[in-house]
């Protein structure tokens, strides 16, 4: 089973920039033990740009599709046997990233 | 009742979990388990009266519920040849040995119980995939709308196929959360039945108390070894044994000291405190006991005294220190000041209870803590403005009336 870990930070409470080191021991662990798919970090949420083409033509605007306090700083894909795994794994995450993680199965 | 349905009846109680966690087992699929077991129930609902009861009424159901699994799983990939079930994952390596037997019944208590989903789901879940409850049943224990509840139940069934939540037995280091998860979720069933929340229930509602008994007796078996299982279960037993005296005829909910301890069930006390026993042994021999284990032994201190004026406070009150110790809450602290009255007297108690004011400043309890050591010790004005506060606060209508008519009664 596939799970999306989203990593979400919080603009009036952000948690700590120092972290990189500690994700990427982190990441090379999840790839010795053949969890992991993908890793990324986002820039921020100003960077964004919105593309809705279902009308007659094609409308960019600037910005996230959503502003809030909360948003995605970045995203794993992680490949588990079941959520006990992913949820385990997710605990660690946390800790290592100093933010919050949501995990969402793919379909 | 007739014999048949006495029969159907305790099919339901005994077989009703069996059927579900084995057929889960072979197909996977919880919603596929759950209606399958039900359709086989009222098929023998309708054939049992005139073909019978069969010779082993589990056997019948278990084959009557699988051709009808079966029966769905063909139409299903009938009206969709690409149509592919997501199964449940299945551990097929057997548990590490922790008292825990291999049991798929244990697995579906787990499952549903899983930290995944909240806690009103996994109560939900449990009633009615373990406890075998309808739906309409379990909306109406927490007076919620069927719909609702069905909802609810049919997300946390496709949450848990999605996310591919096991269907397994939590590995030894995860077992001791993971059982309190389960047992906070009978905890829960057994105390809205206990002292029912809602103006339009009834104080009391033995269904509740007498299904979380039966799940904790089942747990029990299946996890004859887990201390804190067999805690839980004395404290309930120790509970229920005095649910017929804390009703008095006219509704209004009796407090301990005025209980007639003669209308107390005394099979049940003696069922908790062999329970209770067992585990001062164990912790004798060096088992750090548990939440619910201390609180059956708190239990058991009031159920062993014959009279309240017999009530040995210290043992209870040292049975709170330890409590204290494993769970600072301000709730265990409020009942422990309870006990503090009766060694110390009130005023040192109120003392302690005025401390919880922020903690506990919306919990009725503690008004109505409050409310009786300012009677005890003659303040009845402010024993007056309590008494309105807990009124407002409180949720069952038992408990209304004995706080109103308390109120009431200060000169």
């Amino acid at each position: 089973m596939r799970y999306l870990v989203s990593v979400i930070d919080d603009k009036s409470n952000p948690g700590s920039t120092d972290r990189q080191p500690a994700i990427s021991a982190f990441n090379e662990r999840l790839i010795a033990e053949g969890y992991w798919v993908f890793a990324g970090g986002l820039a921020d949420t100003d960077a964004a740009t919105v593309i809705d083409n279902r009308g007659e033509q094609a409308v960019f605007s600037d910005g996230p599709f959503v502003e809030s306090k909360e948003y995605l700083a970045g995203v794993w894909v992680w490949e588990a046997p079941d959520l006990d795994v992913a949820l385990e794994l997710a605990t660690e995450a946390s800790k290592v990233c100093d933010r919050k993680v949501e995990v969402r199965p793919f379909q | 009742m007739s014999d048949v349905e006495e029969a159907i009846t305790r099919a339901h109680h005994e077989e009703w979990v069996r059927v579900v966690a084995s057929l889960t087992r072979r197909f996977g699929d919880l919603d596929i388990a759950e209606e399958a077991a039900a359709e086989a129930f009222a098929t023998a609902v309708g054939r049992w009266p005139t073909g019978g009861v069969p010779p082993n009424p589990g056997a019948w159901l278990t084959t009557t519920a699988n051709r009808r699994a079966i029966d769905r799983i063909r139409r299903e990939n009938k009206r969709d040849d690409k149509h592919k079930e997501a199964q449940m994952v299945y551990d097929h390596d057997p548990p590490e040995p922790v008292g825990a037997i291999d049991d798929d019944r244990l697995r579906l208590i787990f499952t549903c119980c899983h930290p995944a989903l909240a806690l009103q789901t996994r109560v939900a879940l449990t009633l009615r995939m373990v406890g075998g409850l309808t739906v309409p049943e379990i909306a109406r224990a927490f007076l919620v709308q069927e719909t609702a509840m069905e909802r609810r139940i049919t997300r946390a069934k496709a949450k848990i196929k999605a996310a591919c939540i096991p269907y397994r037995v939590p590995a030894a280091q995860d077992l001791p959360a993971r059982v309190s998860g389960v047992l906070a979720v009978l905890y829960l069933v057994f105390n809205e039945g206990y002292l029912a929340t809602g103006p339009g229930t009834d104080p009391l509602r033995h269904g509740l108390t007498a299904e979380a008994i039966r799940l904790t007796r089942l747990i029990r078996a299946l996890m004859p070894d887990d201390g804190e299982v067999a805690g839980l279960l004395a404290l309930m037993l120790l509970t229920e044994a005095r649910g017929t005296a804390r009703v008095s005829a006219s509704g209004e909910l009796v407090p301990l000291a005025e209980q007639d301890r003669g209308a107390w069930d005394a099979a049940l006390i003696a069922e908790g405190h062999r329970l209770v026993r067992q585990r001062l042994a164990a912790a004798a021999a060096g088992a750090a006991p548990g939440r619910y284990q201390i609180l059956a032994a708190i239990n058991a201190v009031h159920t062993s005294a014959r009279d309240i004026r017999d009530t040995d406070w210290s043992q209870a009150l040292a049975l709170y220190d330890q409590l204290v110790r494993l769970d600072p809450s301000p709730i265990i602290a409020l009942n422990r000041a309870i006990a503090v009255a009766e060694l110390d007297g009130p005023q040192v108690a109120l003392a302690a209870v005025d401390r919880l004011a922020d903690a506990l400043a919306g919990y009725h309890a503690y008004h109505a803590t409050r409310a009786d050591l300012l009677r005890r010790l003659g303040h009845s004005q402010q024993s007056r403005a309590a008494y309105d506060k807990a009124i407002e606060l409180a949720g069952n209508t038992a408990e209304t009336a004995y706080l109103t008519r308390r109120r009431d009664q200060l000169r």
